[in-house]
C-alpha cells in the first residue's frame, strides 16, 4: 500500500471518529436529562443543560470570537499562541526527557548493578504525582535566575523519560546473541557494539516508548502550568474554565488547542519512526 | 606450502568443563589435540554433544578453555581476536537488518577502521566475489537465505582474516543451494587463500569441501579419528561422483560408527549426523 493511500485511509478514518463523537455528545444533549440524574443515590447521570453540555457547534463557532467581549483577536488566533508556548515547552521536555530515558538505560545496560540499584527508584519516581511536584520544583526554581518555562520542561520531561528508560532498556537487553557473538569475534569494544548493534536493532522497541513520551510530555506540560502559572494552554484551560458559567463553550477551545498539541507532537515522533523505519523489513513497522 | 610454517590453530590438550564440581557438570571437551596449517579445510563433524561446537568457540575466544593450551597464528585467542583474525559464519546469516547489503560486508572494515572510499572498494570486490555484485544496495530482509549467507561469507572474509570459522553455515538451507554454496565456498577459499574450520552434521558435506576431517564423539566430548580426504584441489560438481569421494564418506561414516556401534545394533547412522 503506498504511503499518500494510507495517510489519507487514516485521515478519513480520524474524521469519521471525531463526527462519530460529536453525534453521540449531540444524541446524549437531546436525550438526557436537562438537570441529571441519581442512580442508587448517587449523583452520576450527567445534565445536558447549555451550561454543562454546550452544543458542539457552539465550542466550533466560538472559536471565531474574542477572548473576552470588546477584543478584536478571534479566540482561536490567542490559543495558538498559548499552544505554541506549550508546544515548544513539551518538545524541550520529551528530547531532554528521551535523552535523560535512554542514557539511563545504557548505564543500566552497562552495568547490571546500576540496574539493580536504579531501577526501583525510576520506578518510585512515577508515582509521585506531578501537582505536588510542579509547586515545589517551581519554588526550588525561585533560587536560579531562570526563566519559569525551563521548570515547566524539566517537569515535562521528568514525565517523559520514564517510558523510553524502560523501552530502551528492554530494547538494549533484546540483542540476538548471534550478533553480538559477531561482534565480539571482531574484537569490538562495548560501546563500539551499543552504536553499531544494539541501538540500532533496539529502534523498533524504543518508538513506542517514544510515542508514550510524546503524550506524556504535553500533560507535563499542561499540568506544570496550572501550578507555576505559566502562561501555555493549560494556564488557559484554567482561565476560560472559570468562566464557564456565562461561556461554556470558551474552555473546550483549550481543550481543542490541548488535543491537537498531544496530536502534533506525537506526530512527529511518528515522522521520526517512518524516517528510522523505512529501510527495515515489512513486519517489523507498524 | 612451507614446511615449516607455524600452525594457524595449535590447540594442545584443550579442556572444557561447565559446571564444574556440580551436580550437572559436563565435559564438553576432554584432552583435545588440534593443529591446522596455514590453508588447511578441516571439518569438524560429529553427533550432537561432541564438543565440536564448543572447540570452534574456544578458536574464536568465545570462549575460555578451563585446561590446555591454545595457540592462533603464535598468539593468544584472545590477542588474535583484537588484531582481527578472525572471520565468522554461523547457521543464521545474522545480517545487520537497518544496512544495506555493501554496509553489512563494510561492518568488519568499520570496526578496523578503514576508510570509507577503501571500505566500499572493497566491500564491492567481495560481493563480487561471491556473485551477488547487483545486490549491494537491496537490504538483507530482500535476499533468499542462500544469498544472505553467501553475504554472510563476503562479510567474513572482507577484512582477509587468517582464520575463517564457519559453524554448520548451510545447515539451514535446502540440499540444492546447500551444495551450490559448497562449491561456491570452495572457490571463494582457493580465491582469498583463507584456512578454514567448518562444524557440520553432514558427512558428504565435510569430506566434498575438506583437506582432512576430523571426527569427534560425546560424552566426553573429544577427538576420535583425524581423515585426511584428498580429493584434487580443483574438486568441482562432478567430484561428487568419485570413487575416492564414495570411499571418504565410507571411511568417515565407519570412523563415526566405531565409538558408537555398541549403542546402535542396527548399524544405522547415529542420530545428529546426516547421511545425505
Amino acid at each position: 500500500m503506498s504511503l499518500a493511500w494510507r495517510a489519507a485511509r487514516r485521515t478519513l478514518l480520524f474524521l469519521v471518529a471525531l463526527v462519530l463523537v460529536a453525534s453521540m455528545w449531540e444524541l446524549y444533549k437531546l436525550l438526557g436529562p436537562e438537570d441529571g440524574g441519581e442512580v442508587f443515590g448517587w449523583r452520576i447521570i450527567p445534565k445536558t443543560n447549555d451550561r454543562a453540555m454546550p452544543h458542539t457547534w457552539e465550542m466550533v463557532s466560538r472559536l471565531t470570537e474574542p477572548e473576552v467581549r470588546g477584543r478584536d483577536q478571534p479566540i482561536w488566533q490567542a490559543v495558538l499562541g498559548y499552544g505554541w508556548y506549550t508546544f515548544r515547552m513539551a518538545l524541550v521536555g520529551l528530547v531532554v526527557g528521551a535523552a535523560f530515558g535512554m542514557s539511563l538505560a545504557v548505564l543500566m545496560t552497562r552495568w547490571r548493578v546500576v540496574e539493580r540499584g536504579l531501577l526501583p527508584y525510576v520506578i518510585a519516581s512515577q508515582a509521585i504525582p506531578l501537582i505536588a511536584l510542579a509547586p515545589q520544583v517551581a519554588a526550588l526554581g525561585g533560587n536560579w535566575d531562570l526563566p519559569k518555562w525551563v521548570w515547566v520542561s524539566t517537569l515535562s520531561a521528568f514525565l517523559a523519560f520514564f517510558p523510553v528508560s524502560v523501552a530502551t532498556l528492554r530494547g538494549l537487553s533484546a540483542t540476538p546473541p548471534i550478533a553480538l557473538e559477531l561482534m565480539e569475534s571482531y574484537g569490538a569494544s562495548w560501546w563500539r557494539t551499543l552504536i553499531t548493534l544494539r541501538f540500532p536493532a533496539a529502534v523498533p522497541t524504543i518508538v513506542p516508548g517514544l510515542k508514550l513520551a510524546a503524550t506524556g510530555a504535553v500533560i507535563g506540560v499542561i499540568v506544570s502550568e496550572i501550578s507555576t502559572g505559566v502562561r501555555g494552554v493549560g494556564f488557559a484551560a484554567l482561565t476560560y474554565g472559570q468562566r464557564a458559567t456565562s461561556d461554556p463553550a470558551q474552555v473546550y477551545t483549550a481543550v481543542f488547542g490541548a488535543a491537537a498539541l498531544g496530536l502534533i507532537l506525537f506526530g512527529l515522533v511518528v515522522g521520526l519512526e517512518m524516517l528510522l523505519m523505512r529501510r527495515r523489513p515489512p513486519e517489523a513497522t507498524h | 606450502m612451507v614446511e615449516n610454517a607455524p600452525d594457524v590453530v595449535a590447540v594442545d590438550a584443550a579442556t572444557m568443563v561447565f559446571n564444574e564440581g556440580k551436580a550437572n557438570q559436563v565435559d564438553a571437551l576432554v584432552d583435545v589435540d588440534l593443529h591446522v596449517a596455514a590453508g588447511d579445510f578441516v571439518s569438524l563433524i560429529g553427533p550432537s554433544g561432541c564438543g565440536k561446537s564448543t572447540l570452534l568457540r574456544l578458536i574464536a575466544h568465545l570462549l575460555e578453555p578451563t585446561g590446555g593450551e591454545l595457540a592462533v597464528n603464535g598468539k593468544t585467542p584472545d590477542q588474535a581476536r583484537r588484531e582481527g583474525d578472525y572471520g565468522m559464519v554461523f547457521q543464521q546469516p545474522g545480517l545487520f537488518d537497518w544496512r544495506t547489503v555493501q554496509k553489512n560486508v563494510e561492518l568488519p572494515l568499520e570496526i578496523e577502521g578503514w576508510d570509507r572510499r577503501r571500505r566500499a572498494e572493497r566491500a564491492k570486490e567481495m560481493l563480487d566475489l561471491v556473485r551477488l555484485d547487483d545486490f549491494y544496495d537491496h537490504m538483507p530482509w530482500q535476499l533468499s537465505g542462500g544469498m544472505q549467507q553467501r553475504v554472510a561469507i563476503a562479510r567474513a572474509l572482507a577484512a582477509q582474516p587468517s582464520l575463517l570459522l564457519m559453524d554448520e553455515p548451510f545447515g539451514a538451507l535446502d540440499e540444492m543451494t546447500r551444495e551450490h554454496m559448497q562449491a561456491e565456498l570452495l572457490r571463494i577459499c582457493a580465491a582469498e587463500r583463507t584456512t578454514v574450520i567448518f562444524v557440520t552434521h553432514s558427512i558428504p558435506e565435510a569430506v566434498y569441501l575438506s583437506s582432512r576431517v576430523v571426527v569427534m564423539s560425546p560424552r566426553p566430548g573429544r577427538i576420535t579419528d583425524e581423515i585426511a580426504v584428498g580429493l584434487c584441489a580443483d574438486r568441482n560438481e562432478d567430484s561428487r561422483e568419485d570413487d575416492v569421494f564414495f570411499k571418504r564418506i565410507t571411511e568417515v561414516r565407519e570412523a563415526l560408527r566405531a565409538h558408537h556401534g555398541d549403542q546402535q545394533p542396527d548399524g544405522g547412522p547415529r542420530r545428529g549426523i546426516e547421511d545425505r
